[in-house]
């Protein structure tokens, strides 16, 4: 019955999304008052639905409904509870629902927030984004029902796959779509943007909130996928480069591009039909990745269930709204007028060049993504694009622009003094190439010391750069204290926000140099009081417990006595867990996090004769990685509360 | 219209393409993690491996002489052997002696797990270390291999079987070996 009204619900769902997607478009072009203020009430109401429907199936799993089909494929009674709500999206169908739910999440707050867009943007772009639902809605109605009923009903259900079974990949899914779905907003501004012929800068500052939250989402997002890999996997890894993580992180360096191509529309009125292809670019990326993720045409560790009928209906559906968002854009872009050229040497020039190579960026992965698709299909072969083409190419397209960004937040707008910029930021050159030196001479003899005195030297760069940037703004340099703070105060939030975000690269930088070259790995068989050396620790096996009982795994658990010459430090515990159902083992890895770096102890399997294979890591600086992630998510969340964004029409 | 601004639909188009293309090869049952086995056409590997089942015959490389085997390679601890298991009675009686080896597993384990999931094989071995799975090229069981009465594999299975597998390239390719 319940999973009757979810399926209901979704076909309701459908019917308003197509008279949202319809009659305010209508309006906005006869300029009909009524027809227009159809999206609001219809944004909501298709939320309300969609909301319901999900509820259902949390309810289908909540109940262990194993009637089910979805349910019984994914769940199990004795799983706990917190797991058996998260189950809802660790499958296909669950996780289509809750991409749909998000989707008109954002409509609905465009409709409720979105008081001081003009009436004939906001019932365009959400007329748009309602044609996206309706898209979406029929995919799943017609190849991913979740309220599909199985009959008869089994006894119990096949069980969650037990590595999703933690709470850190339990509020991933969500915060990953609200990041790339919610790409969809700007998307649907820039088509109704391209319908109206206008763009402006009261446009760009309509358009940045929604893209600026979408993509702090994604960044939180992209973060906690990556942490879940780093500590529960079991091999410290924490980016693969495969193609699912890929496909996040496309729309990701398009959606960075787009924030900064949007704040020259803002301020300078120009770049606009850049801007806006942008905005259909990045959105695109987001349906690119979920068609490679689901349609079974790429290999990736991750494993939806793929299926090709909905391969070719994702496929159909790319067309439409990317094709048709194209074919929309090479109609009108000609006729967007773009300001004057302008000086190379400027804020908007800076932010031009982060443009170019951020675009190459996300084309670089783009290729490396799909070229074991275009080889199979070319007959050149089975071939897997690993991490070294990813390394070789995205990261010198990184160089470049850590190098410009302090130097670019120093430039005005229109005309930059570049001699000035470098004129002050000449200590931080000087202690960029301090900080190369001393790598240089500490870490000597190591591998790929080129790469890592270089990027220290670019952490320090961009951190004291910065800092100065942020001096400079509030006069620090200047000697009256009480006038930097006043100044401090004015500064807007989007200024705190840009040098927070930036500075989190300088972190970011610092993490992936040392757990990437200095990490020391030490894989072996150990027994009972045996001693192995990690960089400066000594680590002890002191005692394996086997056979404890989990909720719905049992366990051994290993006992690690940690010291460091000869004091102790800590004792550390790693599990291996042996799940029930599915029948599946996992590590539990422990971990030990300084900011000097982590260490890192898994437990995994016994040699039968009384020893047990452990795996030790030392990943020196691996915390600011995510450090640094969480400083780009916190500065563009800064940025959100900024004043301007919520100045009337 | 200028033709700058067609570019980013030109390159869609030569994407989805490939799309398209690659969506028609999977529907023909080329699927993008087949990888074709080196192994094919070639002599079976030596190897000599215990039963797995007291008081039964173990397995060799000279029991494949004389006749058509297909050899599976499965595990006790694998979620997609258990998927496959029910559709290899199928099999049975149609031409083919049919192997089981126990890839990396406890003997009891896959004792238990036989008598749980009934035993359709005609002769079945433990593979305890590996190296005979090492030797035929195995990477993830299940995998499948049909061998012919010279003892040269004809066929790789990765990944389960299932019964459009068995009805429209094992049967046919067994009858074939058998004449």
């Amino acid at each position: 019955m319940i999973a009757e009204l979810g399926l209901f619900c979704l076909i309701l769902a459908l019917l308003v999304a197509f008279v949202q997607a319809v009659f305010p478009l209508i309006g906005a072009a006869r300029n009909d008052v009524a027809l227009m203020s159809i999206a609001k009430p219809a944004s909501i109401l298709q939320f309300l639905l969609v909301a319901t429907a999900f509820g259902c199936l949390m309810y289908c799993y909540i109940t262990s409904d194993f009637s089910v089909m979805n349910v019984a494929e994914n769940s199990h009674t004795d799983k706990p509870l917190f797991y058996k709500i998260t189950g809802v999206w660790g499958n296909h169908e669950g996780s289509m629902v809750l991409w749909e739910l998000i989707l008109t999440i954002y409509a609905a707050s465009v409709a409720l927030l979105g008081g001081n867009l003009p009436a004939g943007l906001r019932a365009r772009a959400l007329s748009v984004q309602s044609m996206v639902s309706f898209g979406f809605l029929l995919f799943i109605i017609f190849t991913s029902n979740p309220f599909l009923r199985l009959d008869p009903a089994p006894l119990n259900g096949n069980g969650l796959n037990p590595l999703l079974q933690d709470p850190g990949l339990a509020f991933h899914p969500p915060i990953l779509y609200l990041g790339y779905v919610g790409f969809s907003m700007a998307f649907s501004f820039a088509i109704a943007a391209l319908i109206e012929g206008k763009v402006d800068a009261a446009f760009a500052r309509w358009v940045r909130p929604w893209t600026l939250a979408a993509w702090c989402f994604l960044t939180l997002g992209i973060t906690g996928g990556s942490w879940w890999a780093y500590y529960t996997l079991g091999w410290g890894g924490w980016w693969y480069w495969d193609p699912t993580e890929n496909a996040s992180f496309m729309p990701w360096l398009a959606g960075t591009a787009l924030l900064h191509a949007s704040a020259v529309v803002e301020k300078r009125d120009t770049m606009k039909s850049w801007t806006i292809l942008l905005a259909i670019i990045t959105f695109s990326l987001s349906l690119l990745g979920t068609f490679l993720v689901r349609s079974g045409v790429l290999t990736s560790v991750h494993s939806f269930a793929t299926d090709p009928a909905r391969g070719v209906f994702i496929l159909a559906l790319l067309i439409v709204v990317i094709g048709g968002s194209l074919v929309l854009f090479a109609i009108r872009a000609p006729s967007l007028k773009s300001g004057a050229l302008f000086a190379p040497v400027s804020r908007e020039g800076a932010l031009l060049f982060s443009n170019i190579f951020l675009s190459a960026a996300a084309g670089t992965v783009l290729l490396g993504t799909l070229y074991p698709l275009f080889a199979d299909v070319l007959n050149l072969g089975k071939v897997s694009v690993g991490p070294p083409f990813f390394n070789t190419t995205f990261v010198p397209l990184m160089v470049p622009l850590c190098i410009a960004m302090p130097i670019g937040a120093l430039l005005a707008w229109k005309r930059g003094n570049l001699k000035a910029a470098l004129r002050l930021l000449k200590p931080a050159a000087i202690a960029a190439l301090v900080a190369v030196i001393i790598i240089a001479v500490v870490k000597t003899g190591t591998t790929s010391l080129i790469w890592a005195a270089a990027g220290f030297g670019m952490a320090v760069w961009i951190l004291i750069g910065m800092s100065l940037g942020f001096a400079e703004q509030i006069h620090l340099f200047k000697g009256d204290l009480k006038n930097s703070l006043q100044r401090a105060l004015k500064l807007p939030f989007s200024f705190y926000g840009m040098t927070i975000a930036h500075t989190g690269m300088a972190f970011l930088i610092v993490g992936i140099i040392g757990s990437s070259l200095w990490r020391v790995e030490k894989i072996q068989i150990m027994h009972l009081g045996e001693t192995v050396k990690v960089s400066d620790y000594d680590v002890t096996l002191k005692d394996v417990e086997n056979g404890l009982k989990g909720p719905n795994y049992t366990f051994s658990r290993g006992t690690f006595d940690i010291t460091s010459g000869g004091k102790s430090v800590t004792v550390m515990h790693p599990e291996k867990r042996l799940y029930e159902m599915p029948p599946q083992s996992t590590t539990q890895a422990a971990i030990r996090t300084t900011l000097m770096g982590d260490l890192y102890v898994v437990l995994a399997d016994t040699d039968d004769k009384g020893g047990y294979i452990t795996r030790i890591y030392y990943d020196p600086f691996v915390i600011w990685i995510f450090i640094g992630a969480a400083f780009f998510a916190g500065g563009g969340m800064v940025s959100l509360l900024d004043r301007r964004y919520r100045r009337k029409a | 219209m200028n033709k700058l601004s067609l570019l980013p639909l030109a390159f869609f188009t030569v994407l989805v393409s490939f799309f398209v293309y690659r969506l028609v090869l999977i529907e023909r049952g080329n699927m993008p993690k087949d990888i074709p086995s080196v192994m094919i056409s070639k002599q079976a590997p030596e190897f000599n491996l215990p039963p797995l089942l007291k008081n039964k015959a173990g397995f060799k490389t000279a029991d494949l002489k004389g006749k058509v085997t297909l050899v599976s390679f499965f595990a006790s601890w694998c979620v997609d052997c258990l998927a496959e298991h029910r559709y290899l009675a199928d099999l049975s009686g149609k031409g083919a002696v049919l192997a089981g080896i126990d890839y990396k597993d406890v003997s009891a384990d896959g004792q238990v797990w036989l008598k749980k999931n009934g035993n359709p094989y005609d002769v079945i071995a433990i593979d305890r270390d590996g190296q005979t799975g090492i030797d035929f090229g195995v990477y993830g069981v299940p995998e499948t291999y049909l061998i012919d009465k010279q003892g040269v594999i004809r066929y790789k299975q990765t990944g389960p079987i299932t019964p459009d597998i068995i009805t429209e390239k094992l049967l046919p390719l067994i009858k074939e070996l058998n004449k």
